[in-house]
């Protein structure tokens, strides 16, 4: 399992790169699929299963369906490409990544001198009882929090999307409801 | 002869089973295409393709061969790499799904305690499929369909999670053959049945399949997302259809119907009948009910579906605390 942790984990790092480097909007965000695929598959073979799959069904099947929806919708074509490809060269990526591999050399550092056999520990398999427990138990106010801000998002979301209620004439032929 | 082992013969017995089940799979879908025509005839008074061999019978041939020998064009406008992998992902993420399909006590691929949630991720890669065609097809009508498909499928995909929760609940496993083993005496489809009504509807919906085709409703879009595809290419898009098809049918059978269990016959029998009713279903209705406006399939999964699943989910969690033993 040792292998396929690494493999994935070399898949997610690629992939991640590619969605930096790739010019082409919708082509980044399916790199960005793929990476989050990648990471599933880094936790399938660390023996958490449940988090494998929800990290499949919430970020891949869900979040990133939006993601790809917007940027299609804004169809940016050529124009956003070549925008692109004027954003990636070196004077503006440089600064960036210096302070991002400062990071990671600390990152490294770290995990070379901790306990390295604390990171692939087994433990017992994470069950959706477990869980359930877990979140409807001891941190049950931050569930009730977040539940309170997404109905904020919620409301919100709807109030600025909503149809005028006196629409012009001349648009209202465009979305006539049945009365 | 001494690396046949009991282990080696095992994992080749289950690779064999699993391959066969595959091949059963794409077959199934396959001859649907034809069975489907010949019903739609049926009830709506003519013949249907009746002229290839007796009774029409090798019609699945000739499309056959038609399909495999159609050029296979891919537009100068196309987003090549996105256009080709997109009937890919339609066919593989439904076809993955049936891994976790319990067909009787001594067949099928795997035994996962995650594996409905698996049938549910693999769901929403199935979103991509029709997303990605339409976006790299580079045609208008083709980006519409995919998105009225992108938003239908979402919105539906959240009510279908939720009205699995109560057979999920009532099992106390997402282990699909837990759940059937856990309906021996009672099919759920009686405890559960807005569950099963919420499920029904969501998988027409999620699997595209009149009267939730908007993505590809013909007098609209002119076939939405696969209207650049030729082809073996559109023959996936066409079979993954199918395809769903059958998955959502065997999946109603193991979660609502019992699997396998019945009387008399065996196993394997009960499970094809049973899916073989949910498969003559999906085509009556089909047959039977015009395609609605776009708007009315979204407001009727939010105003109507969703709060229903709700409800059940409440009433089912509800029941299930008073009767446990406390």
């Amino acid at each position: 399992m040792e292998f396929a942790f690494y493999l994935s984990g070399l898949v997610a790092v690629l992939a991640t790169l590619g969605v930096i480097t790739n010019p082409n909007p919708v082509h980044g965000v399916l790199y960005l699929v793929v990476s989050l695929l990648a990471v599933a598959m880094v936790f399938f073979s660390l023996g958490a299963p449940f988090a494998g799959v929800l990290e499949i069904i919430v970020y891949a099947g869900a979040i990133m369906v939006l993601f790809v929806f917007v940027v299609m919708m804004l169809n940016l074509g050529e124009a956003g490409v070549a925008q692109e490809r004027a954003w990636l060269r070196p004077r503006t990526w440089l600064g960036p990544s210096l302070l991002a591999a400062f990071l990671l050399l600390t990152l490294s550092v770290l995990l070379w001198r901790g306990d390295a056999g604390m990171l692939m520990q087994r433990g017992d398999a994470l069950t959706a009882k477990a869980v359930g427990t877990r979140l409807f138990g001891p941190w049950l106010l931050v569930v009730e929090l977040s539940a309170l801000l997404l109905l904020a998002a919620l409301v919100t979301a709807s109030h600025v999307g909503r149809l005028p209620t006196t629409p012009k004439p001349s648009s209202s032929d465009r979305r006539q409801e049945a009365p | 002869m001494e690396w046949l082992t009991p282990q080696v013969v095992a994992i080749v017995l289950a690779m064999l089973q699993a391959l066969v089940i595959l091949l059963a799979a794409v077959l199934a879908g396959a001859v649907l295409t034809v069975v489907e025509r010949r019903l739609l005839g049926l009830w709506q008074d003519r013949y249907g393709p009746n002229r290839v061999g007796p009774f029409g019978s090798l019609q699945l041939i000739a499309d056959m061969i038609k399909i495999f020998f159609k050029e296979d064009w891919i537009p100068p406008f196309a987003d090549r790499p996105i256009f080709v992998l997109a009937p890919a992902i339609a066919m593989a993420s439904l076809l993955l799904s049936f891994i976790i399909i319990p067909i009787t006590p001594g067949w099928g691929v795997a035994d996962w305690n995650i594996g409905l949630l698996f049938f549910l991720a693999m769901g929403g890669i199935n979103v991509y499929s029709v997303l990605l065609g339409g976006w790299a097809s580079g045609n208008k009508y083709a980006l519409i369909g995919a998105m009225r498909s992108s938003a239908q499928t979402i919105s539906y995909e959240i009510f279908m999670g939720l009205s699995l929760m109560g057979v999920v609940a009532m099992a106390g496993s997402f282990n699909l053959r837990e759940i059937v083993n856990a309906q021996q005496g009672l099919w759920y489809v009686i405890p559960q049945f807005l569950g099963f009504c919420n499920f029904l509807v969501a998988g027409f919906a999620v699997v595209h399949r009149h009267p939730f085709d908007q993505p590809e409703a013909e007098q609209e879009l002119a076939d939405g997302y696969h209207i650049e595809y030729s082809s073996m290419k559109f023959g996936m898009f066409f079979i993954g259809e199918y395809v769903g098809m059958l998955l959502i049918s065997a999946l109603v059978v193991t979660l609502f119907f019992g699997g396998w269990h019945g009387p008399l016959l065996p196993p394997i029998v009960w499970f094809v009948i049973k899916t073989g009713v949910f498969l003559v279903l999906f085509i009556l209705v089909r047959a039977a009910l015009p395609r609605p406006r776009y708007d009315r399939v979204m407001t009727f999964g939010w105003i109507v579906c969703l709060p229903l699943t709700l409800i059940n989910l409440l009433v089912t969690g509800a029941v299930i605390l008073l009767v446990a033993p406390a």
